[in-house]
């Protein structure tokens, strides 16, 4: 009886130990939920989900405060995606935050600025360059189409444009569903 | 479209030379009777040229000429941008009018920049470039250099720099040239075989010397003894022994390189890879041609020969075509439409994509036009549900498993998709045709493709959005600790000067205080006063 307790006790302070070790070893900086939930969002960073941002959504998922379907610019492919996982079921897009529109570019008509630096200041990706009392323009490979450089402009000179499909970022049509039902 | 078995086991031993077999596949009916009986004929210098800027896998050329300009036969236009590019060249001397977007022969229809020349009639010639009459004396770099300059894609159809393939390494085993034009309709391979035999040998001979390799084999299809003979013949002038040709058994899709390489070689090009892995470079023999003629004559690739067939043209028949030249041009040199043209393709009947019109300019790509009568396109019967029999495993040549990639396709689910290999699909149709319920499998594939390419590009974009987005909250943070801290400096500061006021008055107060208590004490021991 005693030996018995004695043996798994020991066991029990071994393993206790090399626990202990591992996990001082072994420390992971930040919650690698997090960094994979945030890959997989589209870094818009429009704040359509009620966070200031792609990395804050992200750690309100992973915290549970958040749910998966609030982010119209990743569309269903991100939903999907943050189903899989998270091992959860993909749900339809809430429609408080939106609605999934095609990717659009800012573009600012450069007469009407006044160089306000009102946009710059709003831009999540410093997306928009100039200085003050100068004309602005938007870096058109850098934006991400988020829109927040709209409303802060006194002067309604941005507007968001849809980008052109070219040959190289055209895509083949979907093939038409059977008309009936597939029976299976 | 409508005759095709399945292809059978055994292959009919031609030539000595062991083949081996690719799997799948399909025997198809070849079509090219009536095209293949006619010489190779001219088309009359067209009023306009549209040279598109891309015309080849990889990025646009830039062009090197502005409107107003004129250019000469065979002057450079555009230039290359990128290491995987090729450059444009006139067609035929005439005015630079525009550098506009046009419609450009491509699946979606869409527009793309193009050099408009406006031509003048002279055909007057640029030589820029020197014949190199001894070619044997030039470095492989030399000859890449020309082949480079002179802006030789593959002619086979996937238009892929050539200069770009040949700088594949050195100790490869073996060249194979391409003459394994298995897909209905196209015949520009065999014309060009049978009336320019002596072109492709030299185009041969600057390839092995450019690639330093020391055996060439020229694969040509069973069913073309015409042009083998040819070939033969003008190796036998030649007496080159280092080349020798191959016949081998039309099955389609044979003209891919990997079903190609693995009939010559019995070895398969690993998955991901390219032929020059395993020790073998692939060309089409248009390409070798069209190597031959930049080299030895100096001449840019400006012309291509194209098959004009099907039932909706008069007289079918291979037409050698400037680039640039409308499709309506090359129908008209060979009498014009039937009346019962319906439908107009770029391309074989497999892998042949619909023209929206033929206004559309030839590009270096186009190796076939077919106007298609409506008996010569398969009808599209409504699509059954999949019931699994697997006939698309069994004739995929790149023995892949269509069902499963149509399952996930079907219901968006793309990512497997890559453990199944979807992008070794090369898209050949096979499955289409051997699927009974009409399923238009390739469609999908083409379409998972191009979503999973959008998806990478995206995932690319919101990477560099996250990098500028965390770059942009590092510098805002930096910039409230700063002012923060200047605040603070500042707070001290006032505290310290403060700190000192109130020293002052402590002073001042304590002063007060000793005067006022000596005034008291004066008071006091004054006498005659107080109460």
């Amino acid at each position: 009886m005693l030996t018995a307790v004695a043996v798994i006790a020991g066991i029990a302070l071994v393993f206790g130990l090399a626990l202990g070790f591992a996990a001082v070893r072994f420390r992971t900086e930040g919650d690698p939920v997090v960094d994979r939930i945030d890959a997989l969002l589209p870094q818009t960073q429009c704040g359509q989900c009620s966070f200031a941002g792609c990395r804050p959504y992200a750690e309100a998922i992973a915290a549970g405060d958040a749910d998966i379907n609030r982010c119209p610019p990743g569309g269903e492919a991100t939903i999907r995606a943050l189903a899989d996982l998270l091992e959860r079921d993909p749900k339809p897009l809430d429609p408080e935050s939106g609605e999934i529109k095609p990717r659009t570019v800012a573009i600012i008509d450069e007469p009407l600025c006044i160089g306000c630096t009102l946009c710059i200041q709003a831009c999540p990706v410093d997306a928009i360059l100039g200085a003050g009392k100068q004309m602005h323009t938007v870096i058109a490979s850098e934006c991400t189409g988020c829109e927040l450089c709209v409303a802060p402009c006194p002067v309604d000179c941005i507007a968001m444009v849809e980008e052109p499909v070219t040959l190289k970022t055209w895509k083949w049509p979907r093939p038409a569903e059977p008309a009936a039902a597939e029976r299976r | 479209m409508a005759a095709a078995c399945r292809a059978g086991g055994g292959g009919t031993a031609v030539n000595p030379a062991r083949l081996w077999h690719f799997h799948g596949g399909l025997k198809l009916d070849a079509r090219t009777a009536r095209a293949a009986a006619a010489p190779i004929g001219a088309v009359p210098l067209p009023p306009r040229l549209v040279l598109p800027l891309s015309q080849h896998v990889g990025q646009p050329a830039e062009p090197a000429v502005s409107p107003g300009e004129r250019v000469l036969k065979g002057q450079p236009i555009a230039r290359p941008n990128g290491y995987v590019g090729a450059k444009v060249h006139a067609s035929s001397s005439g005015t630079v009018v525009e550098i506009a977007p046009h419609p450009v022969p491509h699946p979606s229809g869409l527009s793309a920049p193009c050099i408009v020349i406006e031509t003048d009639g002279l055909d007057e010639p640029w030589t820029g470039y020197e014949p190199i009459t001894d070619f044997t004396a030039l470095t492989g770099p030399e000859l890449r250099a020309r082949v480079r300059a002179a802006g030789v894609v593959g002619l086979g159809g996937a238009a892929f720099p050539t200069a770009v393939k040949l700088g594949a390494g050195s100790g490869l085993k073996r060249l194979i040239l391409n003459g394994a034009e298995c897909e209905p309709y196209i015949c520009c391979d065999e014309l060009l075989l049978r009336e320019r035999a002596a072109e492709v040998l030299t185009g041969a001979q600057v390839l092995l010397q450019a690639l330093d390799i020391a055996r060439c084999v020229v694969a040509i299809e069973d069913d073309k003894p015409a042009a083998q003979a040819a070939l033969e013949a003008a190796i036998r002038a030649a007496g080159d022994a280092r080349i020798e040709v191959v016949a081998v058994p039309a099955i389609y899709p044979e003209g891919g390189e990997r079903q190609l390489i693995k009939v010559l070689t019995g070895e398969e090009v690993p998955a991901r890879g390219v032929p020059p892995d395993i020790g073998y470079l692939c060309q089409n023999v248009g390409t070798a041609a069209a190597v031959a003629r930049a080299v030895t004559r100096g001449e840019p690739l400006i012309s291509r020969i194209v098959t004009v067939t099907g039932d909706g043209v008069a007289a079918p028949r291979n037409l050698e075509v400037r680039l640039g030249t409308p499709v309506a041009a090359l129908v008209e040199a060979c009498g014009g439409y039937t009346g019962q043209a319906a439908h107009l393709l770029m391309g074989g009947a497999m892998m042949g994509f619909p023209l929206a019109d033929d206004s559309l300019p030839v590009i270096k790509a186009t190796n076939c036009i077919v106007a298609a009568s409506r008996e010569e396109v398969r009808p599209r019967a409504p699509v059954m549900p999949c019931i699994r029999c697997g006939e698309c495993a069994e004739v995929c040549p790149a023995q892949l498993l269509p069902q499963q990639l149509y399952w996930h396709a079907r219901s968006d689910d793309l990512e497997p998709l890559d453990d199944y290999h979807l992008f070794d699909c090369i898209e050949c149709g096979c499955c289409d045709l051997a699927c009974p319920s009409q399923i238009p499998l390739t469609q999908y594939f083409r379409y998972a493709k191009t979503e999973l390419w959008a998806r990478q590009r995206d995932r690319a974009r919101s990477d560099i959005a996250r990098e500028r987005f965390e770059a942009r909250r590092e510098r805002l943070d930096a910039e409230q600790q700063a002012r923060k801290k200047r605040l603070e400096e500042k707070a001290r500061a006032a505290d310290e000067a403060r700190g000192d006021e109130q020293a002052r008055k402590a002073m001042i107060d304590a002063a007060l205080e000793r005067v006022q208590a000596r005034r008291g004490s004066d008071r006091d021991d004054s006498p005659g006063s107080g109460a």
